[in-house]
């Protein structure tokens, strides 16, 4: 019962469940030969509950890229199937779920989890469970964990490039206002740290629950600061009443903003054009890309979902990359086991996707791309500059799982 | 000197914002003793008629003063006739009912509006008050809590439905005897505070944006102050209002919304835990 | 004396039927399904603390997710600073009961009662969810815990032997430990409830004035009963942050907090073990709503608490316990759903 280690907790795991299925009672029977025919993975997002603005946007990505691969003949001749949880933004459910994927499911892989909190449940569970994980969303950096792979853009793809532009831009007093969480507190650090190097200053910092929804007083606070710009790190519904009440006391006139987070909810089809104009935004991936990889995704993806689907979000498509990227290391290692596909995806994965060209980074499992900085105009984003294949220098300072493979921490890089 | 009148003017904001989503769970409290827990859920309603019904085309005015108020007092109508009358006399059943209401209603906007936050935006421009900005909507809310309170004083004080609503609330036995029908005076009442929790989620809907769970940032803010209000209606829901609201916002500028919130509660506590019959409880006994 | 007796026999008719569940589940159910009964079980222990505070005490408390909340972190900062799980455990039964005497003292012994109770309580329970959800800066660290604000702390270390931090629980163990802690916890309380002290708490739900002429001192009997209830929420909050492996300040959330209520009303107040089957009935309801997406779960819980109120306002043991009763069904059986009044 008091068992040593992890390791041993599974393997008494294991032996009761052959022990269960000896006795008959689990019906390993069937399991054993519906197991051979498909290559299974699972996605873990939130597609109810406060973050399904985000969450099923990414649904249908990964829901995409499997049609599409299993259209071009599937993976080692066999199909993969998709089995999807809705972690309905409730915390208790990423573990749970995590552990059915694992036990019950035995997927090669699993996709999701949403905000920077979900992820930190999720790694460890997978991890313990020998389970591969692919993390998709932009966040903080820091992850150091040979399991996982982060396919989202850190600080130092991002507010390396996005703060300066916006300083040259507009002028040097920021004013930041951030979700009160760890992927707010230390966006906001970073935005601190670039303002500084380029001679800014940041002349005001607060930081909101994810349920504030009042914003009246900061807006007084803001002009009595008189910042040159916002610097943005809102989450969620709940803030996006700031962008309206910001409009209505006439300040979208005064003061331009600059955001991280806009539109990865597709908030600038439900915000109106008068409250979203003119903001600054810094992804690896716009709709507006003029690449012909991309011009021929969204025709596919269009007429898969809809000439109407409102907008393909950064962190739909960095899911979508990250089915393709994970494929790239089925096929070169010839299996889906957990161990050959990390090794293959560390020999240095490089692919032309939708996005530009998307590599894996071995040192720190995160990614290297393009990062394109763009400005919103009547819910549309407009591409204003690109920066070709920027690395994810935060992490690399911090992780090198080249020579500590068994590392498994969550750094809080200083700035 | 600016700053001051803009402070100023934005706890006066804080406080309408604050009388107006409590005004209409104070009335079914205090009129009924239904302790409504699914007085948030009827704001969210209101909030969501306002938006379908502009949406729908209908003038923004129009949406929020009388969309939302009449939607949302029917429907609190039809919850009173089918839930609430079978519980009067079991407080905590009604209270353990409304908070399943409660769910039921987020579960029910869930399904038919999604979870996507959704919104419209202020009417009525900005204003300049020396170098700082403002909304006018604002204005208008604080314009909206003052007519609000001043057209129920007035229906409680000169109407014939405010003199048989108030009898049959002190007396319903006595009531029925004179020929009053009473439990058709529970379920206007129950209407009425539906309604004007309905308006009030109209009002606050372009400020905040509606989801189907925004009802859980107003009920315990609501309930607090009704509470902390004491028996009278208006004049304690005013005067808690006043109070906890100054509160939140002098706590907010100077520090975090966070920390204002807490101050809130945490003063909430403080007073009911030394008079537990709310302010007007302990000090106008008599006011109405 | 016979009725004692039947008392007696339907305890150990009780303490039998769980020993025999507690073995029997993981020869029968998959390790996935165990692990999910695993967190049914932790928070029947949290639906019991509330059965006695409100079925028993007649305190009417909606804040016990406060308590339970407390005890996680007291486990999780503790252990995280000190490694080995003793203390800790110990830190997150005492820590929550602690709390809950002072709040009590603060309130009983104002005659703070009833709605006004509740609303204070619920309070209490918002100003802890606003605090610990404000905590995500750097500078919010106790010891070698950061607190971690709305993210919560990750990677709880599991409890362990004592003194031996490399001998941790495992997934079964947590089952047996969670299991045995439930068995206890009821048995203890079923055991307490007929003790001196557990008839006067009755007879002050009864009735307050008449206990009180008949001198007992109703506030503190209130009070100890509402420490023990915290305490026992915070030891299901401790298991829970065992389960989880994480805790964050959801478990302060007004969600949770309607939940507890929700299990024990639909369980069935004055029982012990209707807020047990109340708890494993709606978790296990709200899981399968969870695996499909044709009803919104909350329609379907908020459905069944209207349904509860106005139907079968008792919940389901006691009206199950009266049936038994009046068609005599089983001497045996029926002592199992008790539900005592002090005449």
């Amino acid at each position: 019962m008091i068992i040593n280690s992890s390791v041993n907790r599974r393997s008494f795991l294991k032996t009761t469940a052959t022990a269960a299925a000896s006795l008959g009672l689990i019906g390993a029977g069937g399991r054993a030969f519906a197991q051979e025919d498909t290559i299974k993975i699972a996605s873990l997002l939130d597609l109810s509950g406060g973050l399904d603005a985000a969450g099923k946007p990414m649904q249908d990505a990964i829901t995409f890229a499997v049609e599409e691969i299993n259209q071009a003949g599937g993976l080692l001749g066999k199909q993969i199937s998709l089995i999807t949880y809705d972690t309905q933004t409730d915390m208790r459910l990423y573990p749970q779920y995590s552990q059915q994927a694992a036990l019950k499911d035995k997927v090669s892989a699993v996709f999701g989890g949403i905000t920077s909190a979900s992820r930190e449940v999720m790694r460890p569970v997978l991890r313990r469970l020998n389970t591969l994980y692919f993390y998709n969303t932009q966040y903080e950096g820091g992850v150091c964990d040979r399991n996982i792979f982060c396919t989202g853009i850190t600080p130092a793809q991002k507010q390396s490039k996005h703060v300066p532009y916006a300083m040259n831009k507009w002028g040097k007093k920021i004013y930041t206002l951030a979700a009160d969480y760890n992927y707010g507190q230390i966006t906001a650090a970073w935005t601190r740290k670039y303002c500084t190097e380029n001679g800014g200053q940041i002349v005001g910092e607060d930081f909101f629950p994810l349920d504030v929804t009042n914003f009246g007083s900061t807006i007084q606070k803001i002009q009595e600061a008189k910042p040159d710009f916002l610097y943005l790190v809102l989450v969620g519904g709940a803030h996006q009443s700031f962008y309206r009440q910001w409009a209505a006391a006439g300040m979208n006139k005064q003061i331009p903003m600059a955001s991280t987070t806009m539109t990865i909810g597709g908030e600038q089809m439900v915000l109106s054009p008068e409250e979203t104009n003119g903001i600054l935004l810094c992804f690896n991936y716009f709709e507006a890309l003029e690449t012909p990889a991309n011009k021929a995704f969204l025709e596919r993806f269009h007429k898969r979902f809809g000439a109407d689907y409102p907008y393909v979000t950064e962190l739909a498509m960095a899911t979508y990359q990250s089915v393709y990227l994970w494929a790239e290391g089925v096929k070169r290692a010839g299996t889906a086991e957990r161990m050959p596909v990390i090794e293959a995806l560390e020999s240095g994965i490089s692919l032309d996707l939708p996005s530009g060209k998307f590599s894996i980074d071995p040192q720190t499992h995160h990614c290297v791309m393009d990062i394109n900085i763009g400005q919103i105009q009547d819910r549309k984003i407009n591409i204003l500059e690109s920066f070709s294949q920027q690395q994810p220098l935060d992490t690399s300072g911090v992780c090198d799982l080249k020579k500590n493979p068994d590392d498994n921490s969550m750094y809080v890089i200083k700035v | 000197m600016d700053l001051l009148v803009v402070l100023s003017f934005e706890a006066l904001k804080a406080v309408a914002s604050l009388a107006l989503i409590s005004v209409g769970l104070a009335i079914i409290f205090g009129m009924m003793r239904v302790i409504n827990l699914a007085h948030g859920e009827f704001l969210m309603l209101g909030g969501y008629a306002a938006i379908v019904a502009t949406k729908a085309g209908i003038n923004i005015w129009i949406a929020t003063l009388l969309v939302s108020p009449l939607v949302v007092g029917v429907i609190g109508v039809v919850i009173e006739r089918t839930i609430i009358r079978f519980l009067y006399g079991r407080p905590r059943d009604t209270m353990l009912a409304t908070w399943g209401l409660s769910l039921l209603l987020v579960g029910l906007a869930t399904t038919i509006f999604g979870n996507t936050t959704e919104g419209i935006s202020a009417p009525a421009g900005s204003l300049q008050i020396g170098d700082y900005r403002i909304a006018a909507y604002s204005l208008i809310i604080i314009v909206i809590a003052i007519a609000v309170f001043a057209a129920i004083w007035a229906v409680f004080r000169f109407t014939r439905y405010g003199l048989i609503a108030r009898s049959t609330m002190q007396n319903a036995d006595m009531a029925a005897a004179l020929g009053v029908n009473p439990s058709r005076v529970y379920a206007v009442t129950f209407g009425v505070g539906a309604g004007l929790a309905g308006l009030a989620g109209g009002v606050m809907a372009p400020i905040t944006g509606i989801v189907p769970t925004i009802g859980a940032a107003y009920v315990a803010k609501a309930f607090i102050t009704v509470i902390g209000g004491g028996p009278a209606i208006l004049a304690g829901t005013v005067s808690a209002s006043v109070m906890f609201g100054a509160i939140d916002q002098i706590i907010t500028y100077l520090s975090t919304p966070v920390i204002g919130e807490v101050a809130l509660l945490a003063a909430a506590v403080v007073l009911l835990r030394f008079m537990p019959q709310g302010i007007t409880g302990r000090f106008f006994r008599r006011a109405a | 004396m016979t009725a004692n007796w039947q008392g007696n026999g339907g305890l150990v008719a009780a303490t039998v039927l769980g020993l025999v569940l507690l073995l029997a589940l993981p020869q029968i159910v998959d390790p996935v399904m165990m692990i999910e009964l695993t967190s049914y079980v932790i928070m029947a222990i949290l639906a019991l603390s509330l059965g006695l505070i409100w079925g028993y005490g007649g305190i009417l408390c909606f804040g016990q997710s406060a308590f339970f909340g407390i005890g996680a972190y007291a486990y999780a900062i503790a252990v995280i600073n000190f490694g080995d799980s003793t203390i800790p455990l110990l830190l997150s039964i005492i820590v929550p009961g602690l709390f809950a005497a002072l709040l009590g003292y603060f309130l009983f012994y104002a005659r703070i009662t009833d709605v006004y109770f509740g609303v204070i309580t619920l309070t209490v329970t918002l100003i802890l969810y606003k605090v610990m959800g404000a905590t995500s800066g750097s500078q919010y660290v106790i010891g070698a815990a950061p607190l971690g604000g709305y993210n919560g702390i990750p990677a709880v270390p599991p409890l362990n032997f004592p003194g031996r931090p490399e001998l941790a629980l495992s997934f079964d163990g947590l089952f047996y430990l969670s299991g045995v802690t439930l068995l206890a916890v009821y048995v203890g309380l079923r055991l307490m409830l007929k003790s001196r002290f557990g008839q006067v708490v009755v007879a002050i739900r009864e009735n307050e004035r008449r206990a009180e002429l008949l001198g007992y001192d109703a506030r503190f009997y209130k009070l100890a009963t509402f420490a023990i209830g915290g305490a026992i929420a915070g030891l299901a909050g401790c298991l829970f942050a065992n389960w989880g492996m994480f805790i964050s300040p959801d478990v302060f959330g007004l969600a949770q907090s309607a939940q507890v209520i929700i299990w024990v009303i639909v369980g069935g107040t004055g029982t012990l073990l209707g807020p047990i089957v109340g708890c494993f009935a709606i978790q296990w309801i709200a899981t399968k709503l969870g695996a499909q997406q044709l009803l919104n779960a909350n329609l379907v819980l908020g459905t069944i608490l209207i349904g509860f109120v106005l139907l079968v306002p008792k919940g389901v043991v006691p009206t199950i316990g009266d049936a038994l009763r009046r068609l005599k069904f089983c001497p045996y059986v029926a002592p199992l759903v008790e539900q005592r009044r002090v005449p």
